[in-house]
């Protein structure tokens, strides 16, 4: 079980919650072309170690927020509202 | 040397047991040398198969297979061995039917009993939404060629008695997708039939040994990697070995070793858990798939039911199996089989799954000139392996995309041109 901390709700099972994938700088939609916008789509990190990650507190406050999770240990810690 | 490793047999056995001794092993442990024509990373079943249809068909045999833990021990080992053709693109049905065709002579083409059972695959619906979904499947089979047709309750209460097809359950079953030639295989043995056949032909298998990096000369990327590069070769914990062309054939550190070589891949690497009870009398003789139910079910010669489930929601490289699964499979289980709540889980385990995001693979070339790919197996990958490694062979050894392949290539997520198969590939398997 991976326990979740949302700044409001406090930790909660993440089952109550969507994980959202890690965190990519969104291209500006008017400037972007369709092959960055397609990256920006499709391309992932995936590291196995620390990842700054988006939740979404869909059983609770139904707030976003992101926090640092270790993909090997699924330790995570410094959670902030996004 | 024989064409084909040598049968096991009552007469070998004897013959090995009176002269005590000289077991012949599988295959060798040999002496990793400092240069190939292709390295293959990744022992499992993509792997070997590759290597194996590579020697076989093609003649090419100065290859290293490596792997940091030892053969089959990855997706190959941990998978629930269904196989099946019911795909929902005409893409996907092509591919995975060549596969499903490999299976069924393979027993003969390896010299090895791979015990494949053909013993039919029901995929039920549960709603409305999932009946049309099953009626389009059906439709895309016939058309294709492919056994493969929409039956009604009763039906399925003939092809699996233990079901409860009545209307007193949550989700009662509507109809179902069946598929006569789907079966389950001997997952271990395929592993071992192509390592033993890939050995034959003097591929070189170096297990425990680890890649730690692959080398790229004239990349565009940091460190001459990346697009318009060419590999040189891999370096490994045993020492550096020089190749023209590598081939990442690895399932769950797909990325990370991708990556070694500067090319992105649009992967996200989630646990699958499954178990399995303790034998029992073999009373299910189909394979039963439950898209709503996330659950699938076969059970094995031994007597054993061994389930699978969907990916677990959250990507982690970790393993551990939970209690919510457990718990989760139980119920699901149980509202299609309500006979077999006293019946005890023997064990549960996890493997990681590399998810696309059109549940179709990635394979083939890449923007590094002699870097393959063939990866991106999501939950689909023992079913499609042997016509994975028969069709990057050609690939490999053509220096042309294999037909079958060639929608399932990494430009598509460039090109926008995706092969989506989540309505056939999400849960049934």
């Amino acid at each position: 079980m991976i326990v979740v901390p949302c700044p409001n709700c406090g930790p909660r099972n993440s089952g109550d919650l969507r994980n959202c994938g890690e965190n990519i700088p969104r291209p500006d939609p008017s400037t972007a072309s369709l092959v960055e916008w397609r990256e920006y789509l499709y391309m992932r990190e995936n590291p196995a170690g620390w990842v700054s990650e988006t939740w979404y507190c869909r059983g609770g406050c139904r707030r976003y927020f992101t926090v640092q999770r270790n993909t090997m240990t699924n330790e995570i810690r410094g959670q902030e509202a996004s | 040397m024989g064409k084909r490793p040598a049968k096991y047999s009552a007469a070998a056995l004897i013959k090995h047991g009176l002269t005590r001794g000289d077991w012949p092993r599988m295959w060798r442990r040999p002496e990793m040398r400092d240069s190939y024509d292709v390295v293959i990373i990744g022992a499992g079943l993509h792997g070997l198969a590759t290597a194996y249809y590579l020697a076989e068909n093609h003649g090419i045999t100065n290859i290293a297979v490596v792997d940091k833990g030892y053969v089959g021990g990855g997706g190959s080992g941990r998978n629930t061995a269904i196989v099946r053709s019911n795909y929902l693109t005409p893409e996907g049905v092509a591919f995975y039917d060549r596969s499903l065709s490999l299976y069924k002579t393979m027993a003969n083409d390896l010299n090895l009993n791979v015990m494949f059972s053909e013993r039919g695959h029901l995929t039920l619906a549960h709603t409305d939404s999932a009946l049309r979904t099953m009626h389009w499947r059906a439709e895309v089979n016939k058309l294709q060629g492919i056994d493969s047709s929409v039956i009604d309750p009763q039906e399925v209460k003939k092809q699996a008695p233990s079901l409860d097809v009545s209307d007193n359950t949550r989700y009662p079953i509507l109809g179902a997708l069946h598929h006569p030639p789907g079966g389950i295989v001997r997952h271990d043995a395929v592993v071992w039939g192509y390592a033993r056949g890939a050995d034959h032909h003097g591929v070189h298998i170096i297990q425990e040994t680890e890649v730690l990096d692959i080398t790229v000369e004239g990349g565009s990327g940091p460190g001459g990697k990346g697009a318009g590069g060419k590999v040189t070769g891999v370096k490994t914990s045993r020492g550096d070995i020089s190749a023209p062309v590598v081939v990442n054939c690895t399932a769950g550190w797909a990325s990370l070793i991708s990556n070694m070589a500067g090319v992105p891949l649009p992967i996200t690497t989630h646990p699958l858990q499954a178990a399995v009870t303790e034998p029992c009398k073999v009373f299910l003789p189909t394979v039963v798939v439950s898209g709503s139910l996330h659950v699938y079910v076969s059970q094995t010669d031994r007597g054993e039911l061994v389930f699978g489930a969907s990916v677990d929601p959250v990507g982690t490289y970790r393993v551990n199996g939970t209690l919510e699964f457990t718990e989760e499979l139980a119920g699901h289980v149980l509202e299609l089989m309500p006979g077999i709540s006293k019946m005890r889980l023997l064990r549960q385990w996890s493997g990681l799954c590399d998810m696309t995001p059109d549940y179709s693979p990635v394979m083939g070339f890449t923007p590094v000139e002699g870097y393959l790919v063939d990866v991106g197996w999501g939950t689909y990958g023992f079913k499609a392996g042997p016509v994975a490694g028969e069709t990057l062979a050609e690939t490999i050894a053509t220096g042309r995309t294999a037909d079958l392949i060639s929608p399932f290539g990494i430009e598509r997520f460039t090109h926008g041109d995706l092969v989506g198969e989540k309505g056939a590939a999400a849960v049934g398997h």
